[in-house]
């Protein structure tokens, strides 16, 4: 096994000091098509291996590919929305490489006319500036295989002594998006290349044309850095970083990138271009070993599929099935929703807005989501460094503890430990509040005996709420809250202790 | 020799609609023959006895039953082995799929069975389709039943030499630069080229996707036609499946007819390289022709002379990527490499190196060359605008003539392992097939008599989608030609087995 | 002559994956440059006004509704593999490390 060398990097303020970042990016989008791109075959994740495939997908002798349509279909959308052209006429093309992941050893894309081209998009980043990043081209293709690497290190290809191929995954429907080099980043090019994948999911996620996530491989991410001289045009030597696959990884790698480039150029040494892998755990990119073909795919037009021709027409009825665009989408929400704009930019920017929209569609208010998602949910996530969306917790639970609240059953601080137990696979919020017995007292019997012990021993501020200083309340609220360590609801006592001393709360 | 095995499907056909004989019965005489004879001529890579005897006793019952039963129900057919079959291996003549079993039937073969024809079973061919002689199939040669000493053809020399040794009256051949109609050419056989996308592709192991096509072997026009229509008509499995049948060839090849018919001489297509005995059974049967009233007009297609060599840029290149997927991974042979490291890539390395003959290697080394970088304008892009110049070529003749008309092989059978070590030599075979293939056009071969006792095939080519009219013209001079030798060619075949 | 010789030949058998003795290169890079050599007359007379022919007969937009078909079983896709576990074609490794 290869011992894992380390690279030098730059501190990002001595890169930027010196060099602009020019990025690039490839994002992979699986279509949640019924069928795969070019056979019947159901695309669907997580079925036992080897069991959605035809022989199409294993690639057997005689097999003929034929077009999934709404593939087809989904592709124009996309290139739709992200402001591309849609080519009159385009064909398919083999990129002939060997691997065991790809059936054919050859895999069905498009080549020399990419179904959509010259695009835009526009990203907002967090301050609210719009960064227009410039879309080359988007076209189809098919995925491959997944390969299991055994024996050896776990589950790395390293040290493997063998690997298993599961072709389920072979076949299903993917488009490529490709950016023209973005330039003019600067120092927010880590921000930027997070907001741009962010933007790309966010729109195919609206589009219902990918499931989206990013955790399943719905949206991959290479990465293009290179760097050059403030004030030089010739771009450098770029690097593509592979297996991106969060958004938080985007702009860690791309800054890792950043910071190893300009520590190469720094020591006089030129920049090798390459295939890197990203690693999540050591936050660092290692260099890819180069592909045996990778000089030479030997593309050629593919002779077993005809090209796909587009009317105005069509383009046109596939134009009116477009949702409404995200920042459009965005302004109706925060209105919707009553939250003031330093709000909504950081629901936006913690990434949990549609977990709010889906949250409030399940039953919450806009106010209980927010609070959940951007408090309990938000503070997790950030303790396990992982998105608030990847803690685990879902809009059903949210509105179910909001429920468990709202009847009095527990309180917010209980719900935190009925989250706790949820989360760790106690059962449902109902069985944790059983199992770990933290229901409130809501027997108002042990609670007056514990009011009117905490306004024995408060007399003073018993007269100053008889008077009128209803503020004071507070403090017997306190006290009998510590008597009950915690397991009262606090609204209750406030209106028992009202009750007793005979006042309007 | 026994009469259900000379006869045509045809007459088959009838004698089992008018309950004169069992579909058990004609099975069994051809499965005989093949015992018979088969040891010699090496046809067949696998016999299909059992299923092939079921299929024929269900048709029996079935027409017992009174169920109303496709014409060619009961007619046995023979199957090149590059068209995947359920429940018979499927080889390609290759060491790499030795003992392979299709989980799926070809769409051909899933049209076979609803017609209830029993397949007898596969026949032999170059490897992967990839020669002119039937030498390069990796289970041995098949011999050319005129003459076992001699080649049958290639690549469908199994299908052709089972058909004209009687061990079938049916086979299926594939024809990408001329696999069927040359080797119906020199063993005086009927083959058929249909219209590109006539016939699906699905399930016939590509050699050349934009060149490969399905179609009959057989000893009649008439039988050719029946199976045609048995295997044709579109297929939403193959993407390059015409949406519309081509005609109603059966009518045309009962009424075959050239009186009026205007029929094209292609000038590049004889002269220098054509055997003295092949152009003078050509030109006999022009004069036929032109006294049943066929007006003959000479047509010239300059760029043909570079359509050879479009061939062996377009057919290697599509090969080189159609034949990656035998790597060892998912079916077929694997190989481990003798010494050094045991990672995939070597595994698939020494699996391709002892999975494939040398023809296959030499091609996919040439196409993989071909599209190579740096190299793709000059050969793969330039092949495919020699084709665009064919295609000029053959709407220009065709606006002369309906049908146009060649010798199928500039020669006749040669020996056995003649030019096995001459590519070049070899590839010259198909010097009056490929431009067919080239585009999309069909074309039929048969038999044009004998020239030193080997027999000569004559080619007539139709536009696309007029398949028709081969079926017209070639029905015609069948019949004109077995008027003058009194019967058929092959009647006067020399006789393998048992008496005749 | 062409441009095909010896190291040409190894590099198309490396691309191709196929393993190929010192013997058979230099025979196949023979064989080939006879072969490339006379087909070589094709690049002169394409012209750049002549448009590339890549499907014989012209289609266009031909698709498959989006619908499930029959699929194989898993014993059925393993069925050829040379060799298989646990439901998956089983491969040698794929990186050289000792």
């Amino acid at each position: 096994m290869s011992v894992h060398i380390q690279d030098e990097t730059l501190s990002f303020e001595e890169a930027m000091e010196k060099y602009d970042p020019v990025l690039g990016f490839e994002v992979h989008v699986e279509l949640n098509t019924n069928t795969k791109m070019f056979s019947d075959a159901p695309n669907v994740f997580g079925d036992e291996p080897n069991t959605n495939v035809t022989p199409v997908c294993l690639g057997m002798p005689g097999v003929l590919p034929v077009v999934n349509k709404t593939a087809v279909e989904y592709s124009i959308l996309i290139g739709l929305a992200l402001n591309c052209k849609i080519a009159e006429s385009c064909t398919f093309a083999r990129k002939q490489y060997f691997y065991p992941d790809t059936p054919k050893n050859f895999q069905t894309s498009q080549y020399e006319d990419p179904i959509a081209y010259d695009g835009y998009l526009d990203i907002e980043l967090e301050d609210g500036t719009v960064f227009r990043v410039e879309i080359e081209r988007a076209h189809m293709e098919e995925d491959a295989g997944k390969l299991t690497h055994m024996g050896g290190a776990a589950g790395r290809i390293q040290g493997a002594d063998f690997s298993l191929v599961d072709y389920n995954r072979s076949g299903v429907p993917l488009v490529e998006i490709v950016t023209k080099p973005i330039e003019g980043a600067g120092s927010r090019a880590p921000e930027l290349a997070k907001a741009y994948v962010a933007a790309v999911r966010e729109i195919v996620k609206n589009l219902g044309v990918s499931d989206a996530k990013m955790e399943r491989g719905n949206v991959r991410c290479d990465a293009n850095v290179s760097l050059r001289p403030h004030g030089q045009e010739k771009f450098g030597t770029r690097s593509e970083t592979k297996n991106v696959n969060s958004l938080r990884a985007v702009e860690r790698a791309v800054r890792f990138e950043i910071q190893r480039h300009a520590a190469v150029l720094e020591s006089g040494n030129k920049i090798v271009q390459e295939t890197r892998h990203w690693h999540e755990d050591t936050r660092s990119t290692t260099s890819g070993r180069p592909k045996s073909d990778a000089d030479d795919y030997r593309y050629f037009p593919e002779p077993d599929l005809v090209p796909v021709v587009t009317t105005p027409e069509w383009i046109e009825e596939l134009r009116s099935r477009l949702p409404e665009p995200p920042a459009e989408r965005r302004k109706r929400l925060q209105a919707d929703w009553g939250y003031s704009d330093a709000e909504f930019r950081d629901v936006v920017n913690a990434g949990v807005m549609d977990s709010i929209e889906e949250t409030i569609a399940a039953g919450a208010s806009a106010q209980v989501a927010r609070k959940w998602w951007m408090g309990e949910v938000s503070r997790r996530a950030k303790e396990a460094e992982v998105e608030p969306t990847e803690v685990g917790v879902s809009p059903a639970l949210i509105v179910e503890l909001d429920r468990l609240i709202q009847a009095g059953k527990i309180n917010d601080k209980l719900a935190r430990q009925v989250l706790d137990g949820v989360l760790a696979g106690e059962g449902t919020p109902e069985e944790v509040i059983e199992a770990r017995g933290l229901a409130v007292v809501s027997d108002d019997g042990p609670l007056l005996e514990a009011i009117d012990a905490a306004l024995a021993a408060q007399p003073d501020v018993a007269d100053k709420i008889r008077g009128g200083k209803v503020q004071a309340v507070g403090a017997i609220v306190g006290g009998v809250m510590k008597a009950t360590r915690g397991q009262a609801d606090a609204g209750r006592v406030r209106e028992l202790i009202l009750e007793r001393l005979g006042v309007q709360g | 020799m026994n009469e259900l095995i000379t006869s045509s499907a045809a007459a088959l056909a009838d004698k089992l609609a008018a309950g004169e004989v069992s579909a058990v019965e004609v099975t069994q005489a051809h499965l005989d023959r093949i015992s018979e004879v088969d040891s010699a001529v090496n046809a067949f890579l696998h016999v299909n006895t059992d299923e092939a005897l079921q299929v024929a006793a269900d048709v029996d019952k079935a027409r017992a039953a009174g169920e109303k039963l496709h014409t060619l129900a009961g007619v046995p057919i023979a199957i090149k082995d590059l068209i995947v079959t359920k429940g018979q291996p499927t080889t390609a003549g290759s060491k790499m799929l030795e003992g392979w079993m299709s989980p799926y039937d070809a769409t051909v073969i899933t049209r076979i069975r609803a017609a209830r024809m029993p397949m007898l079973g596969k026949t032999n061919l170059d490897e992967f389709a990839m020669g002119s002689s039937t030498e390069h199939s990796a289970f041995g040669p098949t011999r050319n039943p005129w003459d076992l000493d001699r080649i049958p053809g290639g690549s469908g020399g199994g299908s052709a030499a089972a058909v004209a040794a009687f061990e079938a009256p049916l086979a299926l051949g594939t024809d990408t630069g001329g696999s069927i109609r040359q080797p119906a050419a020199v063993t005086g056989s009927v083959g058929v080229k249909p219209t590109y996308g006539g016939v699906s592709r699905y399930g016939a192991i590509a050699m050349a996707s934009s060149l490969d096509q399905i179609g009959p072997v057989s000893r009649t026009v008439l039988d050719a036609a029946l199976l045609q229509e048995v295997i044709g008509g579109h297929d939403p499995r193959d993407s390059t499946s015409l949406p519309d049948p081509v005609g109603n060839l059966v009518e045309a090849a009962r009424n075959g007819n050239v009186a009026g018919m205007r029929i094209g001489v292609i000038k590049e297509l004889q002269g220098e390289g054509y055997e003295a005995g092949v152009l003078a059974r050509f030109s006999e049967s022009l004069e036929l022709l032109k006294d049943a009233g066929a007006e003959i007009v000479e047509v010239s297609c300059p760029n043909f002379k570079y359509a050879l060599g479009a061939y062996y840029l377009i057919m290697p290149s599509e090969a080189s990527s159609n034949l990656a997927k035998y790597d060892g991974v998912r079916y077929g042979l694997r190989a481990l490499p003798a010494d050094g490291p045991m990672t995939i890539e070597r595994v698939m390395g020494a699996t391709r190196a002892a999975g494939f003959g040398d023809e296959v290697k030499r091609r996919i080394i040439l196409g993989t060359y071909a599209l190579s970088a740096g190299y793709y304008d000059a050969y793969y892009g330039s092949a495919q605008k020699v084709r665009t110049l064919i295609q000029r070529d053959f709407d220009a003749a065709f606006a002369q003539a309906d049908v146009l008309i060649s010798p199928t092989s500039p020669n006749t059978a040669f020996k056995l392992g003649e030019k096995l070590d001459d590519p070049l030599a070899m590839y010259l075979n198909d010097v009056a097939t490929i431009p067919a293939n080239m585009a999309g056009v069909p074309g039929i071969s048969i038999p044009g008599g004998l020239a030193d006792g080997l027999p000569v095939g004559i080619q007539f080519l139709a536009p696309v989608r007029e398949d028709a009219r081969l079926y017209r013209a070639g029905a015609a001079l069948e019949g004109l030609l077995e008027q003058k030798w009194g019967g058929p060619l092959l009647a006067s075949a020399p006789v393998l087995g048992g008496v005749k | 002559m062409s441009e095909i010789n010896r190291e040409a030949v190894a590099h198309l058998a490396h691309l191709a994956h196929i393993e190929m003795t010192e013997d058979e290169l230099a025979k196949m890079a023979g064989e080939l440059d006879v072969i490339v050599d006379s087909i070589k007359s094709v690049s002169e007379v394409a012209g750049e006004d002549i448009p590339a022919t890549s499907h014989p007969i012209p289609l266009f937009n031909v698709f498959r509704e989006d619908v499930v078909g029959q699929t194989l079983t898993n014993e059925e896709a393993l069925s050829g593999a040379p060799d298989n576990a646990a439901g998956r074609f089983k491969v040698p490794a794929i990186l050289d490390e000792e």
